[in-house]
């Protein structure tokens, strides 16, 4: 039986954050990587700029081969997990092969959440979570010249841009009353809106599909407003979900996720998990589960390799902090923490600043002196400070006024002084 | 061993705000002095008066390349340059939103990120300061090159915290190399471990325990077998200020005289530290120890330092140093000259050590020590080559600090009077008069002529003294 010291699965950021941390520590230990797929490790994040051409599908990789020999990874490609014995140290792959554990980490990553809608099954639809599902949505691209897109998170506003400039006629059905709901409040997402109309994207928000039919390779889609669409196609941006399904006759616990303390590890010894397919808190409250993002599964992944190789720099994750940054025709726009507050109230202080004519949008939110949420588009303000500035818990203090004026120089010179 | 790397230092106090160095950056890389292309930025700071720099830290673990979804950006091991590939590079941003420090921002103009990548590792920006302000850091040349010597000591040791003896002993054993015999007299070097306990020695070279008062003789006799036998070994004696000053005196003077061929070096923590902190030849005038005590007589030490360095000279010795380990460089380069000349004769190094325990200071505190006792003149650094017969300052300095600055640092000194301090000043700054006339070009330094001059000192201080 194949036995490593660290055996991580999954080869996406989390995996390969941990394997840092480790290896700065223990330049020895085996460790073996697992991708179900075929490929090297890539980023889910790069999809949507296969999509749409920007970057071609044999560049993606994050590493190569030579870095993996470097850093003496044995590297296993469609090595799919079937099952999980934490008692043996082991698990089991599809194969039927039986790898043997001191250490274990799961980066599964998530999958795509499929809504419960009749007829959708069925149907010729398409999701984007895997290279393969990139390839493919770039060359159904190419003869399509229509698209549904079902979903208006950051997949499906990926998709529905990248496909609006192939030239397709775009609808985007959403069924929440605003598009990019969590990251942006209402008055935000309208401006985002505008602009997609004004590149013939379709937008339908506050709508819900009753229904898909479908011929061939076109599909129907039925509203409750009444309303029909047709394309020839469909794709469902409607939110991801940890992938777990091959712990459901394991001991290891889980929920939504797999459950998780402070420093990644799971309920069975020796075994960690971290990036989408954890169940993390949210910072501002840790009884609420946050959605997995790039940054956290960084963050994630490191605390775990850090904990697995027993490395004193070890410090728990505070918690998931939402946020994103997002690039839609030529505008750029992103958003850090808790910004559904949208007036002032006792507890809470925001400043607003809202621009339409100039495409401008600008709103941070303060509790008790300390910034805990910015949302803006277009503008000049430096997204890794501000995420630090919410992250740390700056108290602003004195500087709160300043702040509130020169929100961008007095972030920096705060951060600044910090480094020194 | 890790890599050490070049890094940009910057002196917010010393800045003006003038943006030369953006100007400087934006033309470097877009042939434009539009400050819109700089890759960093200034920030005033109202508290200070002063400006912060905003810049990329080229950080060891860069969040920025960590989360780039392309691998577009990545840590250049050779230069520690965290690099970004423009072809690689989605335009996605996600690197501006981890950074901390906004290292890398968004430019409006090109529509791409952009960062520091050290302009091929000479920075325009520092170039173009006319202040000061920004200053490039090359100290990592001096760990990549002495990383990869080997520690021939052991892990660990039983120093007392902030000990010179642990930088001292690994540093040189690093560069005199694995061909070579140590010899640890009593005191706080044996006591730390380099002869070992329970039969177990902590020095991964031959090592061995000589008597206080014997050290230089034993030496002698063992590199004389080698000799007889054929083999070049390098005889190193750590000794301290008693193994070499006092007790230890007649032998390294005898050894001296013959000119046998070893390195000895006096860790001259001016004192019997390791025995409970007593005076020593070298004990400096004014300090406190356990037998020059402190109260409504006796002020601390009456007596004058023994200037053991300027005695070696007298000995004809092959080389002759002083060293702090607050200027490690000057040391390196001492003990690669100590090593050439012990196959000559004896090179004697005398290394200022300043002794948290003994001396009063924080442990924190001992570089600081180190280097202020070098920028007042206390401890001047220079070497003396028999073959060149004169004496030549390694590190001059020009502008001596008064000695209070670095007397105030240190526990031994806390009771000085005004008129204590003016004669540990007078003596230093005589000191440094009779080493200067040893230093002319072509000027001939005789035996004859160091003892006329010492008699001068030591007439000169005790009359001070009296």
């Amino acid at each position: 039986m194949d036995h490593s010291k660290y055996l991580i699965v999954g080869s996406s950021h989390a995996g390969l954050s941990a394997i840092e941390a480790i290896r700065i520590q223990d330049m020895e230990g085996s460790i073996t990587l697992l991708n179900q797929e075929e490929y090297l490790p890539y980023s889910p994040t790069i999809l949507p700029y296969v999509v749409s051409g920007k970057v071609e599908a044999g560049k993606v990789f994050l590493i190569n081969e030579d870095d993996l020999h470097r850093n003496r990874i044995d590297f296993r490609r469609g090595a799919k997990v079937v099952h999980v014995e934490p008692s043996s140290h082991t698990l089991t792959l599809q194969s039927g092969e039986t790898l043997e554990f001191e250490k274990l980490l799961l980066a599964t990553g998530a999958e795509p959440s499929l809504p419960p809608i009749p007829g959708l099954q069925s149907a010729p639809y398409r999701v984007l979570r895997t290279l393969n599902h990139a390839k493919q949505l770039h060359q159904a691209a190419r003869t399509a010249k229509s698209a549904i897109v079902l979903g208006a998170g950051l997949i499906g506003m990926h998709a529905a841009e990248n496909l609006a400039k192939a030239g397709l006629r775009v609808m985007l059905v959403e069924v929440l009353p605003h598009v990019l709901p969590g990251y942006f409040d209402s008055q935000a997402a309208q401006l985002i809106e505008k602009i997609f109309s004004e590149q013939g994207v379709n937008i339908l928000t506050g709508s819900t599909v009753t229904g898909i039919a479908s011929s061939n390779d076109a599909c129907a889609l039925s509203l409750e407003s009444g309303l029909d669409l047709s394309a020839d196609l469909l794709v469902i941006a409607t939110g991801v979900k940890p992938r777990i399904s091959y712990l459901s006759d394991s001991t290891i616990e889980v929920n939504q996720g797999i459950l998780v303390n402070g420093t990644m590890r799971t309920s069975a010894k020796d075994i960690w998990a971290a990036g989408d397919v954890a169940q993390v808190g949210s910072f501002f409250d840790p009884s609420k589960f946050v959605q997995g993002t790039l940054p956290a599964a960084v963050e994630q992944g490191r605390t775990a390799g850090l904990d697995m190789v027993g490395d004193p720099a070890l410090k728990p994750y505070p918690g998931g902090i939402p946020m994103n940054i997002y690039k839609f025709f030529g505008h750029r726009s992103f958003s850090i923490g808790a910004i559904e507050d949208t007036e002032s109230s006792e507890h809470t202080e925001v400043d607003l600043m809202s621009l339409p004519a100039s495409q401008q949008y600008q709103k941070l939110v303060y509790r008790e002196n300390r910034l805990v949420g910015i949302s803006c588009i277009n503008s000049v303000l430096d997204p890794g400070i501000m995420y630090q500035l919410i992250k740390r818990q700056v108290d602003l203090g004195d500087i709160k006024k300043g702040f509130s004026t020169a929100p961008r120089e007095t972030g920096r010179l705060l951060m600044s002084r910090i480094w020194c | 061993m890790g890599k050490g790397y070049h890094t940009i230092v910057s002196h917010p106090e010393k800045c003006d705000g003038c943006k030369k160095c953006l100007e400087a950056c934006a033309e470097f890389h877009t042939n434009s002095q539009n400050t819109a292309h700089s890759r960093i930025q200034l920030v005033a700071d109202q508290e200070t008066g002063g400006f912060e720099l905003v810049y990329c830290h080229q950080c060891g673990e860069p969040r920025c390349a960590m989360n780039c979804p392309a691998g577009a950006l990545s840590k250049d091991e050779e230069t520690g340059v965290v690099r970004w590939d423009e072809n690689k590079c989605v335009g996605c941003q996600i690197c501006t939103l981890t950074c901390p420090y906004a290292g890398i921002t968004y430019n409006a103009i090109s529509d791409q990120v952009m960062k520091c990548d050290f302009c091929d590792g000479d920075p325009a920006c520092v170039k173009a300061c006319p202040r000061g302000a920004l200053e490039l850091k090359i100290g990592a040349d001096i760990f990549n090159s002495w990383g990869d010597l080997e520690d021939l000591f052991v892990p660990g040791m039983s120093a007392c915290l902030g000990c010179n003896s642990e930088l001292l002993i690994r540093h040189t054993l690093r560069r005199i190399g694995p061909n070579t015999v140590v010899a640890t007299p009593p005191g706080c070097i044996a006591g730390v471990g380099s002869v070992g306990f329970n039969g177990r020695t902590c020095t991964k070279v031959p090592v061995f325990h000589p008597l206080l008062t014997n050290t230089a003789s034993m030496l002698a006799g063992a590199r004389r077998y080698y000799n007889r036998i054929g083999r070049d070994v390098t005889m190193l004696a750590f000794a301290g200020d008693g193994g070499a000053a006092d007790v230890g005196f007649q032998s390294l003077s005898g050894a001296a005289e013959r000119g046998e061929q070893m390195i000895f070096i006096c860790l001259d923590n001016e004192g019997y530290m390791n025995t409970g902190v007593q005076r020593s030849s070298t004990t400096p005038y004014g300090a406190w120890t356990s037998t020059t005590p402190v109260g409504t007589v006796l002020r601390g030490k009456t007596r004058d330092a023994k200037p053991l360095p300027l005695l070696m000279v007298m000995h004809h010795c092959e080389y002759v140093a002083t060293a702090s380990l607050a200027f490690m460089e000057d040391y390196y380069a001492k003990l690669d000259k100590a090593v050439k000349y012990a196959k000559k004769g004896m090179a004697y190094i005398h290394v200022f050590s300043p002794c948290p325990t003994g001396w009063r200071f924080s442990p924190s505190g001992l570089i600081e020590v180190s280097r202020k006792a070098v920028q007042t003149n206390m401890v001047p650094l220079w070497e003396f080559i028999n073959e060149e017969g004169r004496i030549r300052f390694t590190h001059p300095v020009e502008d001596p600090l008064p000695v209070n600055d670095y007397l105030s640092l240190v526990g031994k000194y806390r009771h000085l009077s005004e008129e204590q301090i003016a004669h540990i000043q007078e003596t230093v700054n005589n000191q440094i008069k009779i080493l200067k006339s040893f230093t002319g070009e072509g000027t001939e330094v005789t035996a004859a002529k160091v003892a006329a001059k010492l008699s001068e000192v030591k007439q000169g201080n005790s009359r001070a003294g009296a």
